[in-house]
């Protein structure tokens, strides 16, 4: 995975392009064009339906842009839409997420950073082994482990509360996180922690002090990885919580499936484009690190 | 682990016990995550297997394979694993080809690099609960892609996979490439970029095309990150469940449901946890059938590298 | 439950005195108590023994919520308690496991819904289930309880542990008059004309059966089809003492060959959820359903009359006979007593007459009280009342079946539904091998 993280994106390497359209630009180009345009169709019919009425989604096709754009699905996505006699919409849903995220993320990122420090710099015999179970467990199905997880949750009476979630999310967090900053913290100069070791410095200040300070691109990574998994998170979500505490992917599921009378596919589509939207935000928004990010992760599944 | 001799970067004290207690104390986390979760867990869940637990985990009815047995005699079972290898062939060979022809393209040097990028990749910042829903929408036989082309004058035209028992695994296949391709190539890219300028010179000068420079000198050179990828995309396979939670439900009938969902139905809908503990027992094994292999290849030769 | 007796005791008359008086309570009463729900409301909020009780249910379609609100207006109003709402989309097989993996996991909900029956079965045996038989037997459940079999589901070793809150018979089928209108067709009384009359009805354009492609709803309507052609004493042979040679036998081919006719004629019905094939014959698409009874508060919410605009035929009009499937609540066990006494009134509220009537009447289920007026009722509840009344009644598959044997047969059934090219005699045979290992 050391090759992926540290990645180089820029700068293409393949032949020099021709100066005009060479029939191999041409047929490249329009071998991206259609790919692209496959790429972005769900997108597109997913924010075109969203803004059409019910009559006009029944009547036209996927793909014809609205004719009368209303925003209504949206607000009913987002306020209205009910599961059973709750109809708060996704809002609830929204908020819940926004409570799992945040604890989540910082909690993980905290433990994994501190422990791949310890890992770097610190290394005690017997670590390695632990470690080695550690990344091994990123690859155990969840399935094998979801079920002793719901009663070791019970005995420590978090289950179905918003800290067992917590808890799960920093756990199955943990092997690539640690992965990720031991081997961030392995490639720092060392020479830096032996000068701070002869100053007298000791495992905290250290961390503190000199890694933390020089880390925060990784610390980026790590939290766009773990806001962007935690947050589309499903399995853990429907086990662990309860309807009160559903995340948005559980709650969306949700809204789309509790049919009354008719489907309302614009609303569907409102509600998974909110759904969407943050984790895609976070994609635009930070580009590259996200891409560093993800390419750690992918690991984790 | 206690009794530590110190390893590189370490401090050199005496006390054995104290020792660098700091970082044992940052470690509790995970010595505790690897012994009670992924150990504890697992071996608790493979224990559970060989008994005949209900609702109610019941470690004293010994009932040794009969959950084995009846695991393989039941046909949602075997749809389940036949699907998961359709599922899983179909994405690994798309993920691959797709995936590196166009990173092989955006390496062409073109235009707008960056924002072909973005396009490929963005659909694997979303969910698959998001992706399975738009794509089950586009799908739909009523309002979707059939209809539309029909719309056009084809009326005879008929796209509806996700209705269809032998075709449904197509459709979830459509979705999950959707989601997954732009990140496998994201990474292939990346291996292209790091194969050393002078190959392409030297290969140009010999007046080698380029298809065939990417097959007989670059893919070769490139195992490392095929590997990777490979690894990547199986441990994803395994996974799949909310896709099809979302896209299908299991449907038409019981023609898209996986492994994953049938241990999560067993366990928690028929009450059935031996049985659910069986099957996932099957997923760990599957999981390892892959994993052992790449771990020989990746470690086995070298020591592993810090 | 020694220890709920003692612990209501200690808290004095006043706190308890609701849940073991509400059945002696005239309905005038009551009914004055709703005329002050609005204040009632505001001052149970301030109340010290005010409890919030969490209910989860999986009634989510427009009847089953309009129902559901119903038992939580009662209990609002009829006791200074609240009523929160837990509903859980998707049908029971999705919420169940939520609801069990709660109790298990040490969450429990105060009150939630199973079918009565086997579901709860080793929620109850682990100890894990509130107590209600003092509280029965202070109301004198045994007496007004209809069918008796209903409070049987409800028993462990004597001692009962949840309330049956409404009858639901699956043996329907359900017929659109605008869609046979439509084809020029005069509406079916029985399964052999509704099969006879197929043809014409695809002819113009319609889908003979509407069918949802759930696991659940597919299982369900062959059960129908076993009792209604196989006669009630086969099914209760396979179904009951589980006898693997008779499901195996000539009698239940016959059943699986109508199935298979029953297949082909909703073949083009393209719908998952029960409600959105129940909507195809309300507008007409489709000609009929098979479904229970829970199918006619669509009806009524789509405000179609029975007799005029659909047409229900108990037993498919060839035994007329009904299941005594149901709802029942479940209260799990707390460690505050305020709150068991809470749960005991809402046990207490749901068997009262006034909300039994209320909630009954928008699910289109039957009571689970002999001695209740339904004069609002409409014609295919009066039907049910009937056979109620006449005693033509058996149980259901959730009462025979273990939750392991049910989701077996769902998965098989929902199989041979979508797959045109499994056979009645394979089906058949997996079907009796099912029965022979089930439990």
């Amino acid at each position: 995975m050391t090759e992926v993280s540290h990645m180089h994106l820029d700068g293409p390497r393949g032949k020099k392009p021709k100066k005009r359209l060479s029939p191999t630009n041409i047929m490249i180009y329009s071998t991206l064009f259609v790919v692209a345009a496959y790429y972005l169709l769900p997108l597109y019919v997913m924010v075109a339906t969203s803004l059409k009425g019910m009559p006009e989604v029944r009547l036209g096709n996927i793909f014809s842009p609205p004719v009368d754009v209303t925003f209504d699905p949206w607000v009913k996505a987002w306020a209205e839409a009910c599961t059973g006699i709750n109809c708060e919409g996704l809002s609830r849903g929204f908020w819940n997420s926004v409570r799992i995220t945040v604890p989540s993320v910082i909690a993980s990122i905290a433990i994994a950073s501190v422990n791949g420090y310890a890992l770097a710099n610190w290394r005690f015999k017997g670590a390695d082994v632990f470690f080695t179970i550690l990344i091994f467990g990123a690859f155990i199905p969840y399935q094998v482990m979801i079920y002793p997880m719901v009663i070791l949750l019970r005995e420590l009476g978090l289950y179905g509360s918003l800290w067992g979630l917590v808890l799960v999310h920093s756990v199955f967090g943990m092997p690539i996180l640690t992965l990720l900053f031991r081997n961030y913290f392995t490639s720092l100069p060392e020479e830096l922690f032996k000068a701070a070791r002869v100053d007298g410095a000791g495992f905290w200040r250290i961390y503190l002090q000199i890694m933390l300070p020089m880390s925060l691109p990784i610390f980026v990574v790590a939290m766009i990885l773990q806001v962007t998994g935690i947050w589309n998170d499903f399995l853990f979500g429907v086990i662990f919580t309860k309807p009160e505490f559903y995340p948005m992917t559980v709650q969306l599921n949700n809204i789309v499936n509790a049919v009354q009378g008719v489907k309302e596919y614009n609303v569907n589509m409102a509600a998974t484009l909110l759904t969407g939207l943050v984790p895609l935000t976070i994609y635009f928004i930070s580009g590259k690190l996200f891409v560093r990010g993800i390419a750690a992760g992918a690991v984790k599944g | 682990m206690s009794l530590a001799n110190s390893g590189q970067g370490t401090a050199r004290r005496p006390n054995k016990l104290l020792r660098n207690l700091p970082a044992k104390i940052a470690s509790i986390p995970m010595v505790l995550t690897a012994l009670v979760v992924f150990v504890g867990c697992t071996l608790w869940t493979i224990y559970h297997s060989f008994t005949g637990s209900r609702l109610l985990p019941a470690p004293e009815k010994w009932v040794g394979l009969d959950q084995y047995e009846r695991l393989w005699g039941t046909r949602r079972w075997l749809v389940s694993i036949e699907n998961l290898a359709l599922y899983g062939a179909g994405s690994l060979i798309f993920s691959l080809v797709i995936g590196f022809t166009l990173a092989a393209l955006l390496d062409r040097k073109i235009r707008g690099e960056a924002v072909f990028r973005t396009i490929f990749l963005y659909p694997f910042a979303l969910s698959f609960i998001v992706t399975g829903l738009a794509w089950q929408w586009i799908l739909n036989p009523d309002f979707g892609l059939q209809s539309v082309v029909q719309g056009w004058g084809w009326a005879g035209f008929e796209f509806n996979p996700l209705n269809d028992r032998n075709t449904v695994m197509y459709g979830v296949l459509i979705a999950g490439l959707w989601q997954g391709t732009g990140f496998i190539m994201i990474v292939l890219l990346a291996g292209l970029r790091g194969i050393d300028e002078d190959i392409w010179k030297a290969t140009r000068i010999e007046g080698i095309p380029a298809w065939k420079t990417y097959i007989v000198v670059i893919i070769p050179m490139m195992r490392a990150t095929f590997v990777t990828v490979l690894v990547l995309i199986a441990s994803g396979i395994i996974k799949v469940y909310d896709l099809i939670v979302a896209q299908t439900s299991g449907g038409p009938g019981i023609a898209s449901e996986v492994p994953a969902k049938y241990v999560i139905e067993r366990m928690f809908q028929s009450q059935n946890l031996g049985q659910g503990f069986a099957a996932s027992t099957m997923m760990l094994l599957s999981v390892l059938i892959v994993l052992i292999p790449w771990a020989y290849l990746e470690f086995g030769g070298k020591k592993k590298h810090d | 439950m020694i220890v709920v007796r003692l612990a209501l005791e200690e808290r004095g008359q006043s706190d308890i005195s609701g849940a073991f008086s509400l059945h002696r309570e005239d309905i005038d009463m009551r009914l004055l108590r709703s005329v002050l729900a609005g204040t009632t409301a505001f001052c149970a909020a301030g109340a010290v023994a005010a409890a919030e009780l969490e209910v989860t249910h999986w009634w989510t379609s427009g009847g089953e919520a309009a129902a559901v609100t119903e038992f939580a207006k009662a209990f609002n109003e009829g006791t200074e308690h609240t009523w929160v709402d837990g509903a859980i989309a998707g049908g029971g097989s999705t919420a169940r496991p939520i609801m069990v993996s709660r109790i298990t996991g040490g969450d429990p909900m105060h009150a939630t819904q199973f079918n009565h029956g086997r579901q709860a079965e080793e929620l109850v045996e682990a100890g894990l289930m509130l107590d209600l038989t003092d509280l029965a037997e202070a109301e004198g459940w045994t007496d007004f309880i209809h069918p008796a079999s209903l409070l049987d589901s409800c028993t462990l070793d004597g001692r009962i542990y949840c309330v049956p809150v409404n009858i639901h018979s699956w043996q329907w089928l359900w017929l659109s008059h605008k869609a046979y209108e439509d084809a020029g067709l005069d509406v079916p009384s029985n399964w052999g004309e509704f099969i006879d009359t197929a043809p014409q009805l695809i002819e113009a354009g319609k889908v003979p059966l509407a069918m949802g492609q759930q696991p659940w709803q597919t299982a369900g309507a062959f059960g129908v089809l076993a009792t209604a052609i196989a006669g009630v004493d086969t099914w209760a042979k396979v179904t009951i003492d589980k006898d693997a040679s008779v499901a195996a036998g000539p009698e239940y081919a016959k059943v699986f060959q109508a199935a298979a006719q029953a297949r082909e004629l909703s073949k083009d019905s393209n719908v998952q959820d029960w409600n959105l094939a129940t909507a195809m014959v309300i507008n007409g698409q489709a000609g009929g359903q098979i479904m229970g009874d829970w199918a006619q508060g669509e009806f009524a919410i789509a405000g179609k009359v029975a007799g005029e605009d659909y047409t229900c035929l108990p037993g498919l009009g060839v035994h007329e006979l009904i299941s005594t499937a149901g709802d029942a609540f479940y209260f799990p066990k707390q460690d505050d007593p305020e709150i068991e006494a809470a749960q005991l009134e809402l046990a207490s509220t749901m068997l009262s007459k006034t909300a039994q009537v209320a909630f009954n009447l928008k699910k289109g289920s039957l009571p689970v009280r002999g001695d209740v007026d339904l004069a609002a009722a409409n014609d295919c509840m009066k039907k049910g009342l009937a056979i109620l009344a006449e005693g033509n009644i058996i149980p259901s598959g959730d009462q025979s079946f273990s939750a392991d044997t049910a989701t077996q047969l769902e998965d098989l059934m929902v199989e041979f539904w979508n797959d045109l090219s499994m056979s009645a005699e394979e089906v058949q045979e997996i079907y009796a091998d099912i029965i022979a290992d089930a439990d």
